[in-house]
Protein backbone atom coordinates (compact mmCIF):
# COMPACT_ATOMS: atom_id res chain seq x y z
CA UNK A 1 0.00 0.00 0.00
CA UNK A 2 2.80 2.31 0.81
CA UNK A 3 4.84 1.38 -1.82
CA UNK A 4 1.91 2.18 -3.89
CA UNK A 5 1.55 5.78 -2.67
CA UNK A 6 5.13 6.29 -3.38
CA UNK A 7 5.11 4.62 -6.81
CA UNK A 8 1.80 6.65 -7.60
CA UNK A 9 3.29 10.07 -6.21
CA UNK A 10 6.73 9.69 -8.21
CA UNK A 11 4.32 9.28 -11.24
CA UNK A 12 2.59 11.83 -10.84
CA UNK A 13 5.79 13.97 -10.55
CA UNK A 14 7.51 12.37 -12.98
CA UNK A 15 4.35 12.91 -15.86
CA UNK A 16 4.28 17.19 -14.29
CA UNK A 17 7.87 17.08 -15.28
CA UNK A 18 7.84 15.77 -18.37
CA UNK A 19 4.84 18.07 -19.19
CA UNK A 20 6.83 21.12 -18.15
CA UNK A 21 9.72 19.68 -20.08
CA UNK A 22 7.82 18.96 -23.74
CA UNK A 23 6.14 22.36 -23.47
CA UNK A 24 2.58 21.23 -22.49
CA UNK A 25 3.31 25.32 -20.86
CA UNK A 26 4.21 26.91 -23.77
CA UNK A 27 0.87 28.72 -25.30
CA UNK A 28 -0.29 29.69 -21.46
CA UNK A 29 3.85 30.80 -20.33
CA UNK A 30 4.23 33.49 -22.89
CA UNK A 31 5.60 36.31 -21.05
CA UNK A 32 4.80 39.14 -23.76
CA UNK A 33 3.36 39.07 -27.68
CA UNK A 34 5.86 40.62 -30.04
CA UNK A 35 4.37 43.48 -32.44
CA UNK A 36 3.29 40.57 -35.31
CA UNK A 37 1.88 38.10 -33.68
CA UNK A 38 -0.06 40.58 -31.64
CA UNK A 39 -1.28 42.48 -35.35
CA UNK A 40 -2.21 39.01 -36.45
CA UNK A 41 -4.96 39.08 -33.49
CA UNK A 42 -6.51 41.59 -35.22
CA UNK A 43 -9.65 43.87 -33.41
CA UNK A 44 -9.58 41.14 -30.83
CA UNK A 45 -6.16 42.35 -30.00
CA UNK A 46 -7.42 45.85 -29.15
CA UNK A 47 -8.80 47.20 -25.87
CA UNK A 48 -7.48 44.14 -24.22
CA UNK A 49 -4.48 44.21 -21.16
CA UNK A 50 -1.45 43.01 -22.87
CA UNK A 51 2.34 42.67 -22.47
CA UNK A 52 4.11 44.06 -25.42
CA UNK A 53 8.01 42.47 -26.65
CA UNK A 54 10.56 44.07 -29.48
CA UNK A 55 13.06 45.85 -30.19
CA UNK A 56 12.50 50.16 -29.40
CA UNK A 57 13.42 50.76 -33.99
CA UNK A 58 16.23 52.95 -34.12
CA UNK A 59 14.88 56.78 -34.55
CA UNK A 60 11.74 56.31 -33.42
CA UNK A 61 12.06 57.43 -29.76
CA UNK A 62 10.41 60.88 -29.08
CA UNK A 63 10.73 62.06 -25.42
CA UNK A 64 8.84 65.26 -24.04
CA UNK A 65 10.73 66.13 -21.37
CA UNK A 66 8.00 68.82 -20.14
CA UNK A 67 5.01 66.54 -20.67
CA UNK A 68 6.94 63.43 -19.62
CA UNK A 69 5.55 61.49 -22.79
CA UNK A 70 7.33 59.43 -24.47
CA UNK A 71 6.64 58.05 -27.76
CA UNK A 72 8.63 55.24 -29.80
CA UNK A 73 7.75 52.07 -32.26
CA UNK A 74 8.51 48.48 -30.96
CA UNK A 75 9.45 46.19 -33.56
CA UNK A 76 10.33 42.67 -34.16
CA UNK A 77 11.51 43.08 -38.08
CA UNK A 78 8.40 41.63 -39.12
CA UNK A 79 5.55 44.40 -37.97
CA UNK A 80 5.83 47.70 -35.54
CA UNK A 81 3.39 48.86 -33.48
CA UNK A 82 3.87 52.69 -31.86
CA UNK A 83 3.75 53.03 -28.12
CA UNK A 84 2.88 55.67 -26.46
CA UNK A 85 4.04 56.05 -22.62
CA UNK A 86 3.99 58.45 -19.86
CA UNK A 87 6.86 58.90 -16.85
CA UNK A 88 11.01 58.79 -17.12
CA UNK A 89 11.74 55.69 -18.98
CA UNK A 90 13.95 53.29 -16.99
CA UNK A 91 17.66 54.39 -16.95
CA UNK A 92 18.72 51.73 -20.03
CA UNK A 93 15.97 52.64 -22.11
CA UNK A 94 17.26 53.93 -25.56
CA UNK A 95 17.16 53.15 -29.48
CA UNK A 96 17.58 49.89 -30.31
CA UNK A 97 17.20 48.08 -26.25
CA UNK A 98 14.94 45.41 -25.96
CA UNK A 99 11.45 46.53 -24.03
CA UNK A 100 8.74 45.15 -22.83
CA UNK A 101 5.49 47.19 -22.78
CA UNK A 102 1.76 46.34 -20.51
CA UNK A 103 -1.00 48.13 -21.68
CA UNK A 104 -3.55 48.25 -24.04
CA UNK A 105 -3.80 48.96 -27.89
CA UNK A 106 -5.85 51.97 -28.21
CA UNK A 107 -8.66 52.54 -31.13
CA UNK A 108 -5.98 54.40 -33.11
CA UNK A 109 -3.54 51.95 -33.24
CA UNK A 110 -1.49 53.19 -30.91
CA UNK A 111 -0.33 50.96 -27.74
CA UNK A 112 -0.62 52.97 -24.54
CA UNK A 113 1.74 51.60 -22.11
CA UNK A 114 1.28 51.65 -18.72
CA UNK A 115 4.27 50.18 -17.83
CA UNK A 116 7.44 50.21 -19.37
CA UNK A 117 10.51 47.52 -18.69
CA UNK A 118 13.37 47.25 -20.00
CA UNK A 119 14.84 43.98 -21.55
CA UNK A 120 18.76 43.03 -21.42
CA UNK A 121 20.56 40.94 -23.90
CA UNK A 122 22.82 37.99 -22.03
CA UNK A 123 25.68 39.95 -23.69
CA UNK A 124 28.03 41.72 -20.86
CA UNK A 125 30.88 44.03 -22.86
CA UNK A 126 33.05 46.95 -22.15
CA UNK A 127 32.77 49.56 -24.78
CA UNK A 128 35.64 49.60 -26.96
CA UNK A 129 38.66 51.85 -26.59
CA UNK A 130 37.60 55.47 -27.60
CA UNK A 131 34.26 54.61 -26.69
CA UNK A 132 32.40 56.04 -23.94
CA UNK A 133 30.10 52.88 -21.53
CA UNK A 134 26.36 54.11 -23.24
CA UNK A 135 24.54 55.48 -20.15
CA UNK A 136 22.26 56.55 -22.31
CA UNK A 137 19.76 57.78 -19.25
CA UNK A 138 22.30 60.12 -18.17
CA UNK A 139 21.57 62.26 -21.32
CA UNK A 140 18.10 61.85 -21.55
CA UNK A 141 17.83 63.10 -17.97
CA UNK A 142 20.48 65.98 -19.00
CA UNK A 143 17.79 66.90 -21.37
CA UNK A 144 15.05 66.90 -19.64
CA UNK A 145 17.06 69.28 -16.65
CA UNK A 146 17.86 71.94 -19.09
CA UNK A 147 14.42 73.22 -20.95
CA UNK B 1 24.80 11.97 20.32
CA UNK B 2 24.23 8.93 18.39
CA UNK B 3 26.93 6.27 18.66
CA UNK B 4 26.60 4.78 15.77
CA UNK B 5 27.16 7.48 13.35
CA UNK B 6 31.19 8.17 14.55
CA UNK B 7 32.67 8.14 10.88
CA UNK B 8 30.36 11.42 10.56
CA UNK B 9 31.05 13.21 13.65
CA UNK B 10 33.96 15.25 12.63
CA UNK B 11 33.08 18.33 14.14
CA UNK B 12 35.86 20.77 14.16
CA UNK B 13 37.74 22.47 17.29
CA UNK B 14 36.20 25.38 17.99
CA UNK B 15 39.69 27.49 16.98
CA UNK B 16 39.97 25.91 14.10
CA UNK B 17 36.22 26.64 12.52
CA UNK B 18 36.74 30.42 13.74
CA UNK B 19 39.96 30.58 11.51
CA UNK B 20 37.97 28.48 8.81
CA UNK B 21 35.27 30.44 8.69
CA UNK B 22 37.71 33.99 8.66
CA UNK B 23 39.80 32.62 5.52
CA UNK B 24 36.39 31.60 3.69
CA UNK B 25 35.10 35.38 3.98
CA UNK B 26 38.90 36.73 3.33
CA UNK B 27 38.83 35.03 -0.28
CA UNK B 28 35.22 36.39 -0.57
CA UNK B 29 36.17 39.49 0.16
CA UNK B 30 39.16 39.94 -1.86
CA UNK B 31 37.45 38.23 -4.77
CA UNK B 32 34.97 41.11 -4.68
CA UNK B 33 37.42 44.14 -4.48
CA UNK B 34 39.61 42.36 -7.13
CA UNK B 35 36.81 42.01 -9.61
CA UNK B 36 34.90 45.13 -8.66
CA UNK B 37 38.67 46.96 -9.12
CA UNK B 38 39.28 44.91 -12.37
CA UNK B 39 35.85 45.34 -14.29
CA UNK B 40 35.22 48.00 -16.76
CA UNK B 41 31.85 49.76 -17.11
CA UNK B 42 29.44 47.85 -18.85
CA UNK B 43 28.38 49.46 -22.50
CA UNK B 44 24.37 49.73 -21.42
CA UNK B 45 24.56 49.44 -17.82
CA UNK B 46 28.02 51.32 -16.61
CA UNK B 47 29.16 49.88 -12.88
CA UNK B 48 25.40 48.03 -12.61
CA UNK B 49 26.80 44.75 -14.40
CA UNK B 50 28.79 44.71 -10.64
CA UNK B 51 25.67 42.94 -9.43
CA UNK B 52 26.23 40.05 -11.17
CA UNK B 53 29.30 39.10 -9.30
CA UNK B 54 26.82 38.65 -6.01
CA UNK B 55 23.74 37.76 -7.85
CA UNK B 56 24.46 34.77 -10.30
CA UNK B 57 26.96 33.08 -7.91
CA UNK B 58 24.20 33.48 -5.38
CA UNK B 59 22.11 31.62 -7.71
CA UNK B 60 24.62 28.91 -8.60
CA UNK B 61 25.08 28.42 -4.95
CA UNK B 62 21.37 27.72 -4.87
CA UNK B 63 21.19 25.50 -7.18
CA UNK B 64 24.67 23.55 -5.93
CA UNK B 65 22.91 23.13 -2.41
CA UNK B 66 19.72 22.07 -2.94
CA UNK B 67 21.21 19.57 -5.46
CA UNK B 68 23.48 18.08 -2.10
CA UNK B 69 19.37 18.02 -0.87
CA UNK B 70 18.54 15.83 -3.53
CA UNK B 71 21.72 13.39 -2.89
CA UNK B 72 21.02 13.26 0.62
CA UNK B 73 17.03 13.15 0.95
CA UNK B 74 17.91 9.95 -1.57
CA UNK B 75 20.63 8.65 0.34
CA UNK B 76 18.62 9.10 4.13
CA UNK B 77 15.51 7.19 1.83
CA UNK B 78 17.53 4.30 1.05
CA UNK B 79 20.21 3.81 3.91
CA UNK B 80 17.92 5.60 6.61
CA UNK B 81 21.24 7.19 8.41
CA UNK B 82 20.19 10.22 10.56
CA UNK B 83 23.32 12.16 9.45
CA UNK B 84 22.28 11.67 6.00
CA UNK B 85 18.83 13.62 7.31
CA UNK B 86 20.57 15.95 8.96
CA UNK B 87 23.13 16.98 6.41
CA UNK B 88 20.12 17.54 3.76
CA UNK B 89 17.97 19.33 6.37
CA UNK B 90 21.55 21.88 6.95
CA UNK B 91 21.84 22.16 2.90
CA UNK B 92 18.19 23.10 2.84
CA UNK B 93 18.86 25.87 5.23
CA UNK B 94 21.65 27.30 3.61
CA UNK B 95 20.54 26.87 0.04
CA UNK B 96 17.05 28.82 1.21
CA UNK B 97 19.33 31.52 2.28
CA UNK B 98 20.93 31.80 -0.95
CA UNK B 99 17.60 31.59 -2.83
CA UNK B 100 16.49 34.55 -0.81
CA UNK B 101 19.77 36.56 -1.41
CA UNK B 102 19.46 35.59 -5.26
CA UNK B 103 15.97 36.96 -4.99
CA UNK B 104 16.95 40.13 -3.50
CA UNK B 105 19.86 40.93 -5.04
CA UNK B 106 17.88 40.17 -8.66
CA UNK B 107 15.30 42.51 -7.37
CA UNK B 108 17.95 45.03 -6.75
CA UNK B 109 19.37 44.31 -9.83
CA UNK B 110 16.39 44.49 -12.12
CA UNK B 111 14.84 48.20 -10.68
CA UNK B 112 17.59 50.24 -12.07
CA UNK B 113 18.04 47.87 -15.30
CA UNK B 114 14.90 46.50 -16.57
CA UNK B 115 12.38 49.32 -14.96
CA UNK B 116 10.70 47.22 -12.20
CA UNK B 117 11.40 45.55 -9.08
CA UNK B 118 9.92 42.49 -10.20
CA UNK B 119 7.20 41.24 -12.40
CA UNK B 120 5.51 37.87 -13.15
CA UNK B 121 7.68 35.68 -15.76
CA UNK B 122 8.45 32.00 -15.43
CA UNK B 123 12.26 32.47 -14.12
CA UNK B 124 11.45 35.19 -11.86
CA UNK B 125 8.58 32.80 -10.63
CA UNK B 126 10.18 29.79 -10.46
CA UNK B 127 12.97 31.21 -8.86
CA UNK B 128 10.02 32.18 -6.20
CA UNK B 129 8.54 29.04 -6.21
CA UNK B 130 11.57 26.97 -5.24
CA UNK B 131 12.10 29.18 -2.19
CA UNK B 132 8.99 29.08 -1.06
CA UNK B 133 9.05 24.75 -1.04
CA UNK B 134 11.98 25.23 0.67
CA UNK B 135 10.64 27.74 3.52
CA UNK B 136 7.93 24.92 3.56
CA UNK B 137 10.82 22.18 3.97
CA UNK B 138 11.93 24.47 7.05
CA UNK B 139 8.48 24.89 8.68
CA UNK B 140 7.97 20.94 8.11
CA UNK B 141 10.87 19.76 10.16
CA UNK B 142 9.73 22.75 12.48
CA UNK B 143 6.42 21.23 12.92
CA UNK B 144 6.92 17.09 13.30
CA UNK B 145 7.82 16.10 16.71
CA UNK B 146 8.86 12.53 15.75
CA UNK B 147 12.68 12.24 14.45
CA UNK B 148 12.07 9.51 11.79
CA UNK B 149 8.78 10.83 10.51
CA UNK B 150 10.07 14.29 10.28
CA UNK B 151 13.13 12.54 8.37
CA UNK B 152 11.36 10.89 5.81
CA UNK B 153 8.92 13.36 4.98
CA UNK B 154 11.45 16.18 4.62
CA UNK B 155 13.17 14.00 2.39
CA UNK B 156 10.46 14.11 0.13
CA UNK B 157 9.56 17.27 0.36
CA UNK B 158 13.22 17.76 -0.59
CA UNK B 159 13.17 15.51 -3.28
CA UNK B 160 10.63 17.39 -4.63
CA UNK B 161 11.58 20.42 -4.13
CA UNK B 162 14.88 19.92 -5.99
CA UNK B 163 13.09 18.93 -9.21
CA UNK B 164 12.12 22.63 -9.36
CA UNK B 165 16.50 23.24 -9.91
CA UNK B 166 16.17 22.30 -13.17
CA UNK B 167 13.12 23.90 -14.31
CA UNK B 168 14.33 27.44 -12.53
CA UNK B 169 17.31 26.84 -14.96
CA UNK B 170 15.68 25.89 -18.07
CA UNK B 171 12.74 28.29 -17.74
CA UNK B 172 14.03 31.09 -20.04
CA UNK B 173 15.18 28.73 -22.60
CA UNK B 174 11.54 27.21 -22.42
CA UNK B 175 9.68 30.10 -22.43
CA UNK B 176 9.49 33.89 -23.02
CA UNK B 177 10.71 35.88 -20.07
CA UNK B 178 11.94 39.22 -19.37
CA UNK B 179 14.89 37.53 -17.44
CA UNK B 180 17.81 37.30 -20.12
CA UNK B 181 19.08 33.58 -20.96
CA UNK B 182 22.22 32.90 -19.07
CA UNK B 183 25.51 34.38 -20.25
CA UNK B 184 28.59 31.92 -21.73
CA UNK B 185 32.04 32.97 -21.51
CA UNK B 186 31.74 33.95 -25.22
CA UNK B 187 28.39 36.52 -24.44
CA UNK B 188 30.61 38.19 -21.53
CA UNK B 189 33.65 40.40 -21.66
CA UNK B 190 36.71 37.98 -20.41
CA UNK B 191 37.39 40.38 -17.24
CA UNK B 192 33.51 39.99 -15.95
CA UNK B 193 34.33 36.50 -17.13
CA UNK B 194 37.08 35.87 -14.76
CA UNK B 195 35.30 38.09 -11.96
CA UNK B 196 32.14 35.85 -12.03
CA UNK B 197 34.36 32.46 -11.55
CA UNK B 198 36.51 34.00 -8.56
CA UNK B 199 33.13 35.09 -6.85
CA UNK B 200 31.67 31.82 -7.56
CA UNK B 201 34.43 29.96 -6.28
CA UNK B 202 34.66 32.08 -2.75
CA UNK B 203 31.02 31.61 -2.46
CA UNK B 204 31.29 28.18 -2.64
CA UNK B 205 33.85 27.92 -0.20
CA UNK B 206 31.80 30.11 1.97
CA UNK B 207 28.56 27.38 1.23
CA UNK B 208 30.56 24.70 2.12
CA UNK B 209 31.78 26.09 5.62
CA UNK B 210 28.07 27.36 6.49
CA UNK B 211 26.64 24.05 5.35
CA UNK B 212 29.18 22.12 7.63
CA UNK B 213 28.84 24.38 10.42
CA UNK B 214 24.80 23.85 10.49
CA UNK B 215 25.57 20.21 10.16
CA UNK B 216 27.19 20.02 13.14
CA UNK B 217 24.47 22.15 15.03
CA UNK B 218 22.17 19.99 13.47
CA UNK B 219 23.97 16.98 15.64
CA UNK B 220 24.05 19.23 19.01
CA UNK B 221 20.39 20.16 18.64
CA UNK B 222 19.66 16.41 17.38
CA UNK B 223 21.39 15.03 20.79
CA UNK B 224 19.77 17.67 23.29
CA UNK B 225 16.52 16.76 21.59
CA UNK B 226 17.44 13.06 22.08
CA UNK B 227 18.25 14.06 26.38
CA UNK B 228 15.31 15.75 26.25
CA UNK B 229 12.99 12.97 25.71
CA UNK B 230 15.04 10.33 27.91
CA UNK B 231 14.71 13.45 30.68
CA UNK B 232 10.73 13.55 29.51
CA UNK B 233 10.20 9.77 30.40
CA UNK B 234 12.26 9.88 33.29
CA UNK B 235 15.17 7.42 32.29
CA UNK B 236 18.69 8.40 32.06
Amino acid sequence: MKRAWVLGGGAVILGVFAWLLFGGLEKNMVFFLTPRELLAKGTEGVGVPVRLGGQVKPGSVKWDAQALDLRFTVTDGGGEIPVRATGAPPQMFRDGMGVIVEGRVGTGGVFEASNLMVKHSNEYRAPKPGEEAHEKYKTLIQQSATP
Amino acid sequence: MPTNDRSLDSSLPRRTGIWLAFACFAVLGAAQAYSISNSPAEGDMGHLQKIMYVHVPAAWMTFLAFFVVLVFSVLYLWRRREAYDLIAASAAEVGAVFNGLTLALGMIWGRPTWGVWWTWDARLTSTLVLFLIFIGYLALRGFVDDPGQRARWSAAVGIIGAINVPIVYMSVMWWRTLHQQPSSPSTLDPAYTLGLRLNAIALLLVMIYFIRRRYEIARLERAAEQAAQMAAMGGR
